[in-house]
């Protein structure tokens, strides 16, 4: 049976006690976007400023959430700044690959074998850093969502600026 | 203290031996289950009517002539008139409406009553205490019907503040509220408002789920129009919700949703609607569920819902008392301070400690809470947080349940201590 050490590594409880990127940005230039868990009612806003080359200029996280959701936004915002949107994309097919339940049964630690995106297909090589950390969440499903749900609002602010940046 | 001095009213370890969940260990120890509010746990009396329905009168209802499908029309229309009286229905033959849940009560009363009753200046009067199912269908009828909703709003403690009712009440046609807040355990005056409302000409829609459960009802004397409530939140089984109205009331409105049994005769032109309460019926019922709910009704009863309120207040009482004195400030439990202003239902928040990273360390120590916003966003943004940790009370709950809830808190605390 999982533990509560499994979910609450240390470097995500000093995620949540200290979070990176706390705050807003001005909108225009950055994209605001929000994010709801409608289940536990936790909410996260994403501001995502890329500049003129697609580049992650700057992004801050808004919103309340629980450790999950507030230490993967946290570790989300330190990830991608300064990453190109295609690298922001392949990043997050990776983590919500990490996330998703065939890819890491309940039973192993999921530390070995090929990462596999959350449609089974195989992702690129991508380091996962910090984020390793929120790997223990699969063996406790219903919090997949707090830590998937910075993730997703980071999705949409990627959809919009890729609309105002066209590669 | 011991579990035989909290209350006198009835032995709470025997009550606990009813109910056959409660005896599983979890986490090697005893289940504390203290999410009542949510769903409660079922007597083995309630699971037994089920499989015994199953096992020898199941057939479908109001249709055979054959015997086992009599004895099952009979069972579900002796359960009608048995969940009637419970509530002191005066006529539970006719007024008593069999749903899926209170949700779909609640929904009934909106779309019936309001879709033929409410339009442009007209207004509907809720309460900031609302869960989702006694806001949502008033939206969106509102979005079809155009008229006004409004909100009677909260003191600093969670009660309904009554300051403004009267120019509230100016114009209302229905006053929709809660009997009892599932988020704060706020009981509400239902019967003063009800005499407000109906010298203001307004009717009065009682959503009941968190009391009929836990408070004997009467539904004359509180003098509501309408009242929804659940099963399941009464020791019987999901899938069975009631709705009960004034006759006059129900006979008046139009049918809500189209099918079998709820029909007089259907011909190429149209349908005539059947009588109540079929009226309202529409579909093959669950029969196993309105059974169970049957045994649910006996079982209460049998331990008396004035001793099952004392017990409640008891434990309540106990509960506020235990983690005032052991966690003093850090822990905000939200709602009415005085244990006979509501039910048993503890909106906790831990300092520094998010209720769902609350609620994951309880689990270790099986004591089953819900983190959340309980369905009631409104009333959330009201307290100023974005969910709680709930704890809730029935029956089974002894003086154990409260500190192993403490107890887990306490483990929580520390885990968390920055």
């Amino acid at each position: 049976m999982p533990g509560l050490e499994d979910l609450y590594r240390e470097i995500i409880l000093d995620h949540y006690r200290s979070p990176r990127n706390r705050g807003e940005l001005e909108t225009p230039p950055a994209t605001r976007t929000e994010g709801f868990n409608p289940l536990c009612g936790d909410e996260i806003v994403v501001y995502l400023d890329v500049d003129a080359s697609g580049t992650v200029g700057d992004i801050r996280i808004g919103g309340t959430g629980c450790s999950i959701s507030q230490s993967s936004a946290s570790m989300m915002s330190a990830a991608v700044k300064g990453k190109t949107l295609a690298e922001v994309r392949a990043l997050t097919r990776a983590f919500k690959g990490m996330m998703s339940l065939h890819e890491s049964s309940l039973d192993t630690d999921g530390e070995s074998g090929e990462e596999l995106d959350a449609d089974g297909e195989p992702v690129e090589d991508v380091k996962l850093g910090d984020l390793e950390a929120l790997r223990g969440v699969v063996k406790f499903p219903v919090r997949i969502k707090c830590a998937t749900l910075a993730w997703n609002t980071l999705m949409q602010g990627v959809d919009e600026a890729a609309e105002a940046h066209p590669a | 203290m011991s579990t035989a001095e909290v209350t006198r009213t009835f032995d709470v370890a025997k009550v606990k031996a009813d109910f056959p969940l409660l005896q599983r260990e979890l986490k090697g120890g005893p289940i504390h289950y203290l999410d009542s509010a949510a769903s409660s746990q079922k007597p083995q009396v309630v699971i037994d009517a089920m499989t015994t329905y199953y096992e020898t009168i199941n057939a479908n209802v109001h249709r055979g002539v054959y015997e086992i499908a009599e004895a099952a029309t009979n069972a579900l229309e002796a359960s009608r008139v048995r969940v009637g009286r419970f509530i002191g229905a005066p006529n539970p033959e006719t007024e008593v409406i069999f749903s899926k849940n209170a949700t779909e009560s609640l929904n009934l009363v909106a779309r019936s009553w309001g879709g033929a009753n409410l339009g442009p200046g007209d207004a509907v009067l809720l309460t900031q205490l609302e869960h989702h199912a006694n806001i949502v269908p008033w939206f969106q009828l509102q979005a079809e019907k155009g008229f006004e909703i409004r909100w009677i709003p909260l003191t600093a403690d969670a009660q309904l503040d009554l300051t403004d009712i009267d120019r509230l009440l100016d114009g209302v046609k229905l006053l929709a509220l809660t009997a009892m807040s599932n988020v704060t355990g706020t009981l509400t005056p239902v019967r003063e408002l009800t005499e407000k409302a109906h010298a203001a000409g307004a009717l009065v829609c009682l959503d009941a789920c968190q009391y009929v459960p836990h408070l004997a009802t009467d539904v004359v004397s509180l003098g509501v129009d309408f009242a929804a409530f659940s099963g399941h939140k009464m020791l019987g089984p999901t899938g069975i919700g009631v709705l009960w109205g004034r006759e006059a009331l129900l006979d008046a409105m139009p049918t809500f949703l189209g099918g079998g049994g709820m029909i007089l005769n259907v011909t190429l032109d149209g349908f005539t609607p059947a009588a109540l309460p079929a009226k309202f019926e529409a579909g093959t019922p669950p029969v196993a569920e309105i059974i169970g709910l049957h045994a649910a009704v006996d079982y209460l009863d049998a331990l008396g819902m004035d001793a099952v309120r004392e017990h409640e207040v008891t434990i309540t009482a106990y509960a506020l008392r235990t983690l005032t004195e052991r966690f003093g400030e850090a822990l905000t439990i939200h709602g009415p301070a005085e244990p006979a202003a509501r039910g048993g239902v503890l909106s906790l928040a831990m300092e520094g400690i998010h209720p769902h990273d609350l609620a994951q360390v309880l689990d270790e120590h099986a004591v089953c809470v819900r983190p959340g916003h309980h369905c009631a966003k409104p009333l959330m943004k009201v307290l100023g947080v974005g969910a709680t940790a709930r704890a809730s009370f029935y029956v089974y709950n002894d003086t154990d349940d409260v500190d192993a809830l403490a107890d887990a808190l306490g483990e929580a605390a520390d885990f968390f201590s920055f």
